[in-house]
């Protein structure tokens, strides 16, 4: 065959293989070394796994969608960290899977919103987020408030995560499930608000 | 990363150019055994297809960008372990600490000096951005930073900002009018927790405040706490039943280790006066019940962190200023 143009265009599977192997150079450069890679493995010092509690108000958080309009990644500009606090390093999401970096932002980016305001505050602020910021556009979330956990899956949840390389101990697993038994959805998602960020001291 | 990764990324990347290079080199060959000029024998609603050679512009534009990929890759952090010659950096992503952040800012700003065949490079961009804003910004802190908050609170400038950082940090809880909400004390209205001295304030906002109130029904009982709230109702001047005021009244002695004896409250403890019918969490016999029922654990959250010093020593301005005339 003289012409090798010729066969490529009017063979379409070997086309579709010749794409592939082209755009997998890509993929090959930018992702798989970040799979090896020291930076993006290391944890940072003061970084401490899900209590049971919190892990459950992390699911509450992507069940509910916070993800949508919250983003949790402060990117490094001036005007981010100003607002925000550090910009948000690698060594932070290590444990994060999936990771709820998010990328739109209704409204502020939660990745250090722990401590920023009182359990009180988070209370009355997903009841009604009007009662303490009469301008947000935040639906509110009152039901939190009256579902309570069973706790049921939270052990097999700490199971998945430990196979993940997160460090969860057998008594931390065994007591996971009293540790949420009977707590109220608000509390457990008021648990994980207050966590997050808390890790780079 | 590894030197195996880095060289893996090295020999992808410039492989990839390399490539592109050879497969553009073999297309301008003319291998479709027709000759230029020729009909392709491609018809499409009588359109056809002739062997015409590649444009020229489009040639070249695609060796532009060859060059300018190799020269992206020189001068930027794109090869592996290469830094790049410009010795440019987006921010510090392998920190494991805060003081290791502020280790590395200066570590990469030595780093840079020697970059670019030691003319210096740019450095860490976000470091840069950051460097800009404290000189221009810095004098004007600085200068602030200086005066006392009694003397500050006359200058217009500085309550701006200072108002500015409130909006920002503090309305979320104590409202664009700094008048508060439930739960959320009122700063206009000269009843001060904590103390309303510029002092006070300024040590309010750096180390946040824990309130810490017990819940009184364990021990005092559902009577217990109605006589105790119809005695703290009446430190007030409101209207309650003299037989309950009365029992409360002893009952009170408890209370009194903070509130004081007379209910003035304790700005040691944070503990309010419960004589000046301001309430913060609401004055209803039903919301104070609950107030003393089960207690209550208000948290100012410290600012020392999301703020520094010198913002703080702003906002405090401002909220003084906010009771100061009147």
């Amino acid at each position: 065959m003289k012409n090798v143009h010729e066969l490529v265009e009017k063979n379409i599977g070997l086309m579709a293989i010749f794409i592939l192997i082209a755009i997998s150079f890509g993929a090959m450069v930018e992702i798989t070394p970040l799979m090896f890679q020291q930076q993006t493995m290391e944890k940072v010092e003061g970084l401490k796994p899900y209590t049971a509690l919190q892990m459950e108000g992390r699911d509450i958080y992507i069940r509910e969608g916070c993800v949508g309009c919250h983003s949790q990644m402060i990117r490094p500009f001036r005007a981010e960290t100003e607002r925000y606090g550090h910009y948000s390093v690698a060594g932070e999401s290590v444990w994060e899977h999936p990771f709820l970096w998010g990328s739109k932002r209704t409204g502020p980016d939660l990745a250090r919103v722990g401590g920023r305001y009182s359990d009180d505050w988070h209370r009355v602020h997903l009841l009604n987020p009007r009662n303490v910021v009469p301008e947000s556009n935040m639906p509110g979330f009152p039901w939190l408030a009256e579902n309570t956990l069973d706790g049921e899956l939270i052990e097999k949840k700490l199971r998945v995560f430990k196979d993940f390389g997160v460090p969860y101990t057998e008594e931390e697993i065994a007591g996971a499930k009293e540790a949420v038994q009977g707590k109220t959805e608000m509390e457990a998602l008021i648990a994980y608000l207050q966590s997050l960020g808390t890790a780079l001291k | 990363m590894s030197s195996f990764w880095s060289i893996w990324v090295s020999v992808i990347s410039l492989g990839t150019i390399l490539g592109c290079y050879l497969i553009l080199r073999w297309c301008l060959l003319n291998k479709t055994g027709v000759a230029e000029g020729d009909d392709m024998h491609h018809s499409f609603d009588g359109i056809i297809e002739i062997n015409n050679p590649l444009p020229k512009w489009w040639t070249i534009m695609f060796y532009m960008t060859m060059i300018w990929g190799i020269l992206y890759l020189l001068l930027y952090p794109g090869l592996g372990n290469w830094k790049g010659l410009l010795g440019w950096k987006s921010s510090n992503q392998d920190i494991q600490t805060l003081q290791e952040s502020k280790d590395a800012v200066l570590a990469s700003r030595e780093e840079a000096k020697t970059a670019l065949f030691g003319l210096g490079g740019v450095g860490v961009e976000y470091d840069r951005e950051l460097e800009k804003a404290e000189e221009k910004f810095a004098p004007i802190f600085n200068q602030y930073a200086e005066q006392p908050i009694e003397v500050l609170v006359n200058n217009e400038e500085a309550l701006k900002i200072g108002q500015r950082l409130f909006m920002q940090n503090c309305s979320q809880c104590h409202g664009s009018d700094a008048r508060g909400q439930r739960g959320f004390p009122n700063l206009t209205d000269h009843d001060w927790l904590y103390g309303g001295t510029p002092e006070k304030i300024v040590e309010t906002l750096t180390n946040g405040r824990q309130a810490n109130m017990a819940a009184w029904l364990p021990s005092f009982g559902e009577k217990g706490v109605e006589e105790v709230v119809a005695y703290a109702l009446s430190l007030s001047g409101r209207q309650v039943d003299p037989d309950l005021k009365e029992a409360g009244k002893a009952r009170f002695a408890v209370c009194s280790a903070c509130h004081g004896p007379d209910g003035k409250g304790n700005q040691a403890l944070g503990a309010p006066n419960l004589t000046d019918n301001i309430w913060l969490y609401g004055g209803s016999k039903d919301v104070v019940t609950e107030t003393v029922n089960y207690g209550r654990a208000g948290v100012m959250p410290s600012f020392k962190n999301t703020l520094g010093e010198k913002k703080i020593h702003l906002v405090a301005t401002y909220v003084y200023s906010l009771s100061k005339n009147k």
